[in-house]
């Protein structure tokens, strides 16, 4: 229950046009994890994208911090059906990252330390959709959220914005990824409430 | 925020497994793909993401067994799985 009124927050709308359906806003940033958190040092640290043709393409971590930061707000959407507004983080745009990348590919597998997959279609990663982000809310990006980089998708359900994320493989079939193998949807548009394969 | 545990024991399955087998799964014995590692159930590391569960091999961290309730149903993975052992009553 609100006591003041919504204009108070000057907010650009009311935050529930910006809750999709099924899913409730929380202030909390809950930690979901599939397996344990990686301890990964930087200098070892490499970000490396694949094409289909074998090709790679790959960023140490000091030449990831060289390239065009950007600093995204978005809202983000889990499946287990908490949304988080108004999230900002810090990285760099996959535009960039894809922008000398060869490949006739439509889809794409990101893979992650630890072993997580997901799959997605190559477009859902280009034009300002996606990023490699490295900072969250004016810090570094917290191990339990998937630092020191995590994918971020913020568009499809939040399973798909890979943490720990060590790479990205073009691919001209899709591929199912870590939960998409065990019947979670291949695509996951939380504004259509594609949880599961089928819905 | 503080970080909590990040996994529990498998006996946290039970429930869920429920839906699949007849018998108390966690009192099944697993042995581990990856490294031959074999356990009990309830000894294995479960990670949890809402109706996804996870759980891993306490030796090696490979996912033994996986399980989901999905919109159509329960989907179970034992792809990391070699054998699964389970007491038979009598
Ligand atoms: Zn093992």
């Amino acid at each position: 229950m609100s006591i003041v009124n919504p204009g108070f927050f000057g907010r650009r709308r009311g935050p529930s046009d910006r809750i999709p359906p099924g899913q409730y806003a929380t202030e909390e940033f809950p930690v979901l994890s599939a397996g344990p958190t990686p301890n990964i040092h930087l200098d070892r640290w490499a970000f490396t994208i694949t094409t289909e043709a074998g090709v790679e393409h790959t960023w140490s971590w000091d030449e990831l911090q060289a390239l065009p930061h950007e600093t995204p707000t978005v809202d983000i959407h889990c499946v287990t059906t908490w949304s988080k507004l108004d999230t900002s983080w810090e990285g760099v745009s996959l535009d960039v990252l894809l922008e000398d990348v060869e490949t006739a590919a439509d889809y794409a597998l990101v893979h992650s330390y630890g072993g997580y997959t997901t799959n997605l279609p190559l477009d859902d990663l280009l034009e300002g959709q996606a990023w490699v982000v490295f900072g969250y809310e004016g810090g570094p990006l917290a191990p339990e959220h998937g630092g020191p980089a995590r994918l971020l998708v913020p568009h499809l359900y939040f399973w798909k914005s890979a943490k720990w994320v060590r790479g990205i493989q073009l691919l001209l079939q899709d591929e199912p990824g870590f939960w998409e193998t065990l019947g979670y949807h291949e695509y996951g548009d939380p504004w259509r409430e594609q949880r599961y394969a089928g819905d | 925020m503080t970080t909590q545990h990040e996994y529990v024991d498998g006996n946290r399955l039970a429930g869920p497994l429920a839906d699949v087998f007849a018998v108390d799964i966690t009192a099944a014995s697993t042995s581990c793909i990856g490294c031959g590692r074999r356990s009990v159930v309830a000894q294995l590391h479960v990670y949890v993401v809402g109706e996804g569960y996870v759980a891993r091999c306490p030796g090696c961290q490979d996912p033994v067994l996986r399980y989901a309730r999905t919109s159509t149903g329960g989907v179970l993975d034992l792809r990391g799985t070699l054998s699964l052992q389970v007491p038979l009553p009598g």
